[in-house]
């Protein structure tokens, strides 16, 4: 019981992004309307992106800008300061999600125009048609 | 000059890239050139770089901003991926020559961004064969991936939907493959690949559940890029509705770097100690790799549409490398490494030669393939050598990589693997034969179908239309690398492909 | 088929949560990823560049090259987009208006429009140059500096926004930042060092080795700027007429 609750408290950060992770995957598979589809994948990949970026949490730590001391010399401790590294991954993750947002928005367009809908199985039917 | 001449090989083709977005009003030609130019620099550079592995013979490191290893990121070019590299390069530039006419077919306006596309996807290729970095290989990833997403959205109506369902499993992979380099840079705190390879060695890393984890997503997500068999779904649609210069670039490069990333990740992250005994699935790759083979050339049989079934074909190579790649034996590498090179050639000799008579006759089906040999010998002949390769006939590439395949199987004692290659080969014999029926005696039941069209077949089919020029020319290169690959099977096995031989294996 | 998904993602989901266990704690100060490289970036970052900001630091020096590529993901993206959806011909006869024509102008609307999008400029330039010191850089400061142009569109209408920032003129500064990214990686090689070693701009700028790195940061910070702020405005023009660029949302 006490492993579940350390479990629970000190581990939420994994707990939370996992659950949010298979949410948007099964929006994506599991969804008909190709736009659900998109928006299980913005969920995914937030899921990952909050992965990532609890990484750099550190326990008495600030953020990772040098702090400088009243006679103006550079406080060089690495103890006082969170990672940075997730923070720059997640900051070029973000990027690549938005890019990717933006290209399903605009093929999804393109299908709408095409076919006439955006239900996964009605352009299935005018495919075959 | 000559250090810097890794870089150059993924700049050149990014600066290509940039001036041609830029160059719109100055023609197609113009636009054409620079392309070309590009491809150019960016293959010397490359055989540059491998004639700098070649004369150390040792993995040529290049610092990026001058940052010591695990603290910047490096380019690390050893005799593996220089092969790749050059390959990349290599095939790219041929498709870039081949798409003079196709392209502006394709494209009737805009063609300086499909060709600015063209050369994005390229660049993408290119950095992720040459890092050393596993978050820089997603990176370049993603940029390879949204641009073929651009470039397969050019086709007719269809290929939207069918690109759409390629982004979502693609985005699906790659995020996979994030997910499991999160899990790894927390259990190793690095992501330079030699430095994580020197961590992930310590006993108490090699039980950890969550590295397991981070390798098991890692490869699921590489699978899910390169089409290994059951999640292979996504593949032909979009492969065969695309047009010709797209289909010429995507399909013989998209999966083979993913193999090679694959190989990456087994033996230079990981170790072969580490991917074979402390991994308890990978007898059952071997399984799942079989029957890619088989149901991959079993279903291109069922295709009438000619690039619908080549795209069959290679969810059946990519059954073979998977395969070569987890028998565990040193034949078995080389094989799967070796088939990389030849698979790449041979399809894109196919592809060529079907995008040829796509051009000349405007049929995608195998009506096409009616009186080839009166109609357009050089193309016939080209496309023979390449279904020569896929079937494994001597002089051919594909005979040698079938046999250090095989060879390697049956060292391990992998008797399924082995039964699956010889079925799968004779299935393509049989595809090939069939076609070649056709060519040579006319296909009765499409003769009967067409028939009601009206075509008058007869008089059309005696006409010598022989692919233009800019197309034959590289058709030609192809389908002669694929011969001189073959020859030199010796020299490229014991100069390049045994040099990157894992430890342990 | 549905049910089949669910079940296997469930079990996937659990066998995923139930490992989680092994990874370290939330926050632990004593976890591999926080004593491994982190340390060295916070050591030395400030020593090495100048720049107080260590996220800019690995971001723009240590780690350049992926953010060299992340600039061209989305320089990718805005070509992609215009490449798929802008090349309709022009063969409906009627235009589709994607909102309820208005009558009159929205005074106040536009009114506060006007007032607030010169602040939100200059605050996005601050963005950019104060990168080095606070949370900022090219990527916020070029996506507040575009949603200063969606702001326009969507109080005014989209001819109107394209009448100030035409799309040839978008493509450039597209193009042009990544081009801005890369020259300056260019410039370093042709001084002799490597690609992206900003030690090669101190002979130019006539700086020490550290400053150097530090105006190196600054620099492609900017192009990240330039080429963030196009796209957003790219994408916007484009996703919102569905490629006519016509009357927008």
């Amino acid at each position: 019981m006490d492993e579940l609750f350390h479990y629970i408290i000190a581990k939420y950060n994994y707990w939370a992004s996992l659950v949010l992770l298979f949410i948007g995957l099964y929006g994506m598979i599991a969804k008909n309307n190709l736009m659900k589809k998109i928006i299980g994948m913005v969920i995914f990949q937030t899921a990952i992106l909050l992965f990532f970026v609890s990484i750099g949490a550190k326990r008495g730590a600030s953020v990772p800008i040098i702090k400088f001391t009243a006679d103006k010399q550079p406080l060089l401790e690495a103890t006082a300061y969170a990672n940075p590294l997730p923070h720059v991954l997640i900051l070029t993750a973000i990027v690549v999600g938005v890019a990717t947002l933006g290209v399903a928005l605009a093929i999804l367009q393109k299908i709408q125009r095409v076919h006439g809908t955006i239900e996964e199985d009605e352009i299935l039917e005018d495919q075959r048609s | 000059m000559m250090d810097q001449a890794p870089i150059l090989i993924i700049i050149i083709p990014l600066f290509a890239a940039l001036f041609l977005t830029l160059v719109g009003p100055l023609g197609p030609r113009f636009a054409y050139g620079l392309l070309i130019t590009g491809l150019v620099g960016s293959l010397g550079c490359s055989l540059l770089s491998l004639g700098l592995v070649l004369d150390g013979n040792q993995a040529v490191q290049y610092r990026l901003g001058d940052w010591p290893p695990p603290l910047g990121i490096e380019l690390v070019i050893d005799h593996l991926s220089g092969v790749v590299l050059v390959l990349i390069a290599g095939c790219a530039l041929l498709t870039a020559i081949y798409s003079l006419r196709t392209a502006e077919q394709d494209n009737p306006d805009r063609l300086n961004h499909y060709y600015a596309l063209f050369s994005l996807l390229v660049t993408g290729l290119l950095g992720m064969a040459a890092s050393g970095d596993v978050f820089n290989i997603y990176v370049l990833l993603e940029i390879s991936a949204l641009s073929s997403y651009g470039l397969l959205a050019r086709g007719q109506g269809p290929a939207y939907f069918a690109t759409f369902k390629y982004l979502i499993v693609g985005t699906i992979g790659a995020c996979f493959y994030l997910l499991g380099v999160g899990y790894l840079y927390i259990m190793t705190g690095s992501l330079n690949i030699a430095d994580m390879a020197a961590i992930l060695s310590q006993p108490e890393l090699q039980e950890s559940v969550s590295v397991r984890i981070g390798f098991t997503l890692i490869i699921l997500g590489v699978w899910i890029k390169m089409a290994l068999f059951p999640l292979h779904a996504w593949m032909p649609n979009a492969y065969s509705k695309a047009g010709t210069t797209t289909a010429c670039l995507i399909a013989p490069l998209m999966t083979k770097v993913s193999v090679y990333i694959m190989l990456r990740m087994m033996f230079t992250l990981f170790s072969a100690d580490y991917v074979f005994s402390a991994i308890v699935w990978s007898p059952y790759v071997i399984y799942l790799a079989s029957a890619a083979a088989v149901i991959g050339m079993i279903a291109a049989l069922a295709q009438r549409d000619l690039r619908k079934m080549l795209t069959f074909i290679i969810v059946a190579e990519i059954g073979y490398m998977t395969g070569g790649a987890w028998i565990a034996t040193a034949s078995g590498f080389i094989g799967a490494t070796y088939h990389i090179l030849a698979d790449g050639l041979m399809t894109l000799c196919l592809f060529m030669a079907v995008g040829a008579i796509i051009y000349r006759t405007g049929e995608t089906s195998m009506a096409a393939m009616r009186n080839i040999f009166q109609k357009m010998p050089v193309t016939a002949v080209i496309f023979v050598i390449g279904a020569a390769s896929i079937i494994g006939v001597p002089p051919t590439c594909g005979f040698f990589s079938k046999w250090y395949l095989i060879q390697g199987a049956a060292e391990a004692e992998a008797w399924v693997f082995v039964a699956a290659l010889l079925i799968a080969s004779l299935v393509a014999a049989i595809i090939f034969f069939r076609l070649l029926e056709i060519a040579f005696f006319g296909d009765l039941d499409t003769t009967g179908a067409s028939g009601d069209h009206g075509h008058s077949h007869q008089p059309v089919a005696t006409l010598r239309a022989e692919a233009p020029l800019s197309m034959l020319i590289p058709m030609v290169i192809t389908a002669a690398s694929v011969i001189i690959l073959g020859l030199y099977t010796k020299e490229v096995v014991n100069y390049f492909i045994s040099w990157s031989v894992p430890l342990g294996i | 088929m549905k049910q089949l998904t669910f079940i296997i993602l469930i079990v996937c989901a659990l066998l995923m949560l139930k490992a989680a266990a092994d990874l370290p704690d939330w926050a632990d100060p004593a976890s591999p990823a926080s004593t491994h490289l982190s340390p060295d970036f916070l050591e030395q970052g400030y020593v090495e560049t100048a720049t107080p900001n260590i996220v800019t630091v690995v971001l723009a020096d240590y780690r350049s090259y992926d953010t060299m590529f992340e600039a061209v993901v989305v320089f990718a993206a805005a070509l992609i987009v215009m490449v798929i959806l802008r090349h309709t011909p022009r063969k409906r006869g009627k235009t589709i208006l994607y909102r309820p024509k208005r009558e009159g102008r929205d005074t106040i609307l536009q009114g506060a429009a006007q007032l607030i999008i010169p602040v939100m400029q200059i605050f996005a330039l601050y963005v950019v140059g104060h990168g080095h010191y606070s949370p900022g850089g090219g990527f916020q400061g070029g996506v507040i500096f575009g949603a200063s142009f969606i702001l326009i569109a969507l109080c005014f209408n989209l001819r109107f926004a394209i009448q100030r920032f035409r799309e040839q003129g978008v493509l450039v500064c597209v193009a042009g930042g990544v081009l801005l990214y890369a020259a300056i990686g260019a410039i370093c090689q042709v001084m002799g060092y490597n690609f992206l070693g900003y030690t090669g701009l101190a002979s130019i700028l006539g700086a020490s080795d550290v400053m150097a790195r530090s105006y190196g940061i600054l620099a492609v910070e900017v192009g990240v700027g330039i080429t963030v702020m196009s796209v957003m405005v790219s994408l916007y023009y484009d996703l919102a007429s569905s490629g006519d660029l016509d009357e927008g949302l």
